[in-house]
């Protein structure tokens, strides 16, 4: 009888191992829109790029909690050439998840569609240094060398972005080397990605990586609706949280909530500076002298926005750097004071006087501009409300606009038809050349006075020159010098007002384990393949 | 029915009054941000408390009240009067005229609103105060909304046009300004005043959509769409109560200015 009931329950436990065994974990979130392409070379929007970053394999990778780079499929690399030539060990015995083996042809393989002009390809980019074609060199079973026509700077961290595709596999972009693979798609509703059972990771002590089975990526719009479900725990985590959600957070679950500290994220504010703007000249005047947009700033709380706007999650911008970008951020730079007085003071050098509570500039016009933003943003309007306030305290008055966005994008790109402007930047890359777009006089992006053809300025002159040195040098060090003295310049001469940087604020429910928030996207699920479902909560297929 | 209605008006005229009077009845500024108290709680110096900037909310739903119960009228006066002179034009003298006016309403009413209102406002110069903001957003309504009156008004110019008393003036020689002003008009007045406060209410609605998309009323000037606006995401699942008195008020007028319109009043 007694070895009868012990069989029995041996078989009991048998049936309950096969039957865990059998149901996996699913890790579930929602992707605020549909992927728009699984081509890794083509991704441009944000969740294309979750899938490329939770599917993709690549080369080395931008640890996102130290900001180091790590080997990733290739073990050793080295540039040289003066920054030309880039030389890779690659991993041995690696098979993407369809089984097909990975080796230097593949990598040769992506480079080539990276680089092709025809498929224009977003990350490509950052590698066209030159005109020139791009050489790659097979030098043996496991390395290459991919020599570019001119140097490009930080170039080995450009690779963090690069998922390596298949020269041989028929699913071509869809067999992936990274943790996951795409295994369902209903369009407009979800997508569900698979473990890729030849991912090459396995953990400290032997077992394959990652640890959870499957992933399920629910596609919704509404912000609303995506808090309701994580309290209701229909999803694991909000990967990104605005300050009013994150303190409704803390109000139901504080163990959930996650505020990494400050983020690459700024709100700024800037003058349109634009020669051939519809301006009054007296106008023009104000917006390109360095003291008025000093007062501006000097008068603006940043303290008191971060505070009431962002409900205490966010911290007075000094600059283009963020300081949560560790190694590039000028930590000599402090953030502009608060201090109406000094502004009055600077005004008035100007030629401004305060009369009975109105700013008059020498000619007598009373100080009063718009600012734009783009309608629906709660944070930007407010923003703008609260440097209404502080404005007038100094006689200016300031006269908010919010617009749809393809207007807004219409004045500030076509039609520069617009004073000021409130606008926000989200940053994902840490190298300083992913603002060459912004900070060249030349640029498109130079939002207060854009393709310009010669500096409007001697600093915009100085600023162009130190950028092109930063761009040029293999040196980090000297890189670093010159971007320190492009941030020092930006704080003096405040061509765009910085305002604050955001904090990177998250949900995560308890039954996700291992997790460790980070400021670099994606914050939540940086090491993907290391985190886990608690048993008790793990939700079977 | 009577009673329901004395009560709809009586419930306007206290509105109208106070918000009337916000200056006298508020203790403080709608537009000072008393940044210590960010979304305070009621007390005796803020009786509706703060909102997220710390603004009096007291202060500013009687100040958007009024903003909304003034102008809504003003707008729909000019939606009358512009529906009057298209729709009775083209009622009136017919023929061409009277095709050109329905082309034109036709067009007007095939047109999605919202995006018209957008891309009027996304034309408008930016340099605007909040005075002016308002002025602006309720002449664009009122210059927007005529379409739907004006073929109401066409289609009872021309019954009355053809007549048996217009025909009796004409063959006694009236003239059509006099035929228009002494015998049209007058009996064209109940369509115009209940298109009026059809519209009074239509409008105040379209206020409050825009302000919740942030296009309407610039800040600070408060506005029923701006207040409401409080409302519009998952933190009001957690709003103190307080917080829902825009919302209220702005039902109880609403359907007040329905309230007030009788059964036989109503356009068919």
């Amino acid at each position: 009888m007694k070895r009868r009931i012990l069989s029995l329950a041996f078989l009991f436990l048998c049936g309950l191992a096969s039957a865990f065994a059998q149901s996996g974990t699913t890790l579930r979130f929602c992707l605020r829109s549909e992927p728009k392409t699984f081509n890794p070379v083509l991704m441009a929007d944000d969740a294309s790029e979750t899938i490329r970053y939770l599917t993709g394999g690549v080369l080395m990778h931008v640890n996102r909690q130290t900001q180091e780079l790590e080997p990733e499929l290739a073990t050793s690399w080295k540039v040289s050439d003066q920054g030309k030539t880039i030389t890779f060990t690659l991993r041995d015995k690696v098979r993407f998840s369809d089984g097909t083996p990975f080796g230097p042809q593949d990598v040769a393989y992506t480079m080539q569609q990276l680089m092709d002009p025809a498929l224009h390809s977003p990350t490509g980019d950052a590698f066209r240094s030159a005109e020139g074609k791009v050489v790659t060199r097979v030098l043996g079973k496991n390395r290459l060398s991919i020599t570019f026509p001119a140097p490009i700077a930080g170039l080995d961290k450009l690779f963090d972005q690069v998922a390596i595709m298949s020269s041989t596999s028929p699913q071509k972009e869809m067999a992936v080397l990274g943790p996951y693979f795409v295994s369902e798609n209903k369009a407009g509703s979800y997508l569900m990605l698979s473990r890729n059972p030849n991912y090459w990771k396995h953990d400290s002590n032997g077992h394959a990586l990652p640890f959870i089975d499957s992933i399920r990526l629910d596609i919704q719009q509404n912000r609303d609706i995506e808090m309701l479900r994580l309290v209701r725990g229909e999803i694991d985590f909000i990967n990104s949280l605005d300050a009013e959600y994150f303190d409704k957070v803390i109000a139901q679950n504080p163990a959930m909530a996650h505020d990494a500290g400050v983020s690459l994220d700024a709100e700024f504010m800037w003058f349109n500076q634009v020669p051939t703007a519809s301006i009054p000249a007296y106008k023009k005047a104000w917006f390109t002298s360095t003291n008025f947009r000093r007062a501006v700033s000097e008068a603006i709380n940043r303290e008191d926005m971060a505070r009431i706007v962002f409900r205490g999650h966010a911290r007075p911008a000094m600059g283009p750097i963020s300081p949560a970008n560790k190694f590039w951020f000028n930590s000599k730079l402090q953030p502009h004071p608060f201090d109406q007085k000094s502004a009055l003071q600077r005004l008035s050098s100007d030629g401004f006087r305060l009369q009975d509570g109105v700013l008059r500039d020498r000619e007598g016009h009373a100080v009063e501009f718009s600012i734009m933003t783009n309608s629906g943003n709660k944070y930007r309007e407010r923003m703008a409300t609260m440097m209404q306030q502080d404005l007038s305290q100094i006689g200016i008055k300031l006269n908010i606009t919010t617009l749809d966005f393809p207007s807004l994008i219409e004045r500030m790109t076509r039609t520069f038809d617009y004073e000021a402007c409130l606008l926000g930047l989200v940053n994902n890359d840490l190298d300083p050349n992913s603002q060459m777009n912004v900070w060249l006089s030349s640029a498109e992006n130079h939002q207060w006075n854009p393709s310009q053809k010669t500096p409007a300025t001697a600093w915009e002159a100085e600023i162009d020159k130190l950028m092109h040195a930063q761009a040029s040098s293999l040196d980090p060090k000297k890189r670093k010098e010159y971007l320190d003295k492009v941030q020092q310049i930006a704080w003096e001469q405040e061509p765009f007002i910085y305002l604050v940087n955001k904090n990177a604020l998250s949900a995560v429910s308890s039954a996700v384990q291992n997790v460790h928030p980070v400021v670099l996207r994606p914050q939540v699920y940086w090491n993907i393949d290391q985190l886990s479902l608690s048993t008790q909560v793990a939700r079977s297929h | 029915m009577k009673y329901i209605r004395a009560l709809a008006i009586a419930v306007l005229l206290i509105v109208a009054l106070s918000s009337l009077l916000a200056d006298v009845l508020a203790p403080s500024s709608y537009a000072r941000q008393y940044r210590d108290l960010p979304d305070a709680s009621p007390s005796m110096q803020h009786p509706l408390g703060t909102d997220d900037l710390g603004r009096d909310r007291f202060s500013r739903v009687l100040h958007g009240t009024r903003v909304s119960l003034v102008l809504a009228p003003v707008a729909a006066l000019l939606t009358c009067l512009l529906a009057g002179i298209v729709g009775g034009a083209g009622g009136f003298f017919g023929g061409w005229i009277e095709r050109c006016v329905m082309a034109a309403t036709d067009l007007l009413l095939s047109l999605p609103w919202l995006f018209l209102l957008l891309t009027v406002r996304a034309l408008l110069p930016l340099n605007v105060s909040p005075l002016t903001s308002v002025a602006i957003t309720f002449a664009l309504l009122g210059c927007l909304g005529w379409a739907g009156a004006a073929r109401i008004i066409c289609a009872d110019v021309h019954t009355i046009a053809e007549s048996d008393f217009i025909l009796t003036a004409r063959s006694c020689g009236s003239h059509s300004f006099r035929l228009l002003w002494r015998h049209v008009l007058p009996n064209l007045k109940p369509i115009l005043l209940a298109q009026f406060w059809i519209s009074i209410p239509v409008f105040i609605l379209t206020e409050a959509n825009l302000g919740m998309l942030g296009l309407g009323i610039s800040e600070p000037m408060p506005s029923w769409g701006s207040l409401l606006r409080e409302l519009g995401s998952y933190s009001a699942l957690s709003a103190q109560p307080v917080q829902f008195v825009p919302l209220v008020l702005f039902v109880i007028v609403v359907s007040s200015f329905h309230l007030v319109l009788s059964k036989e009043e109503l356009p068919v």
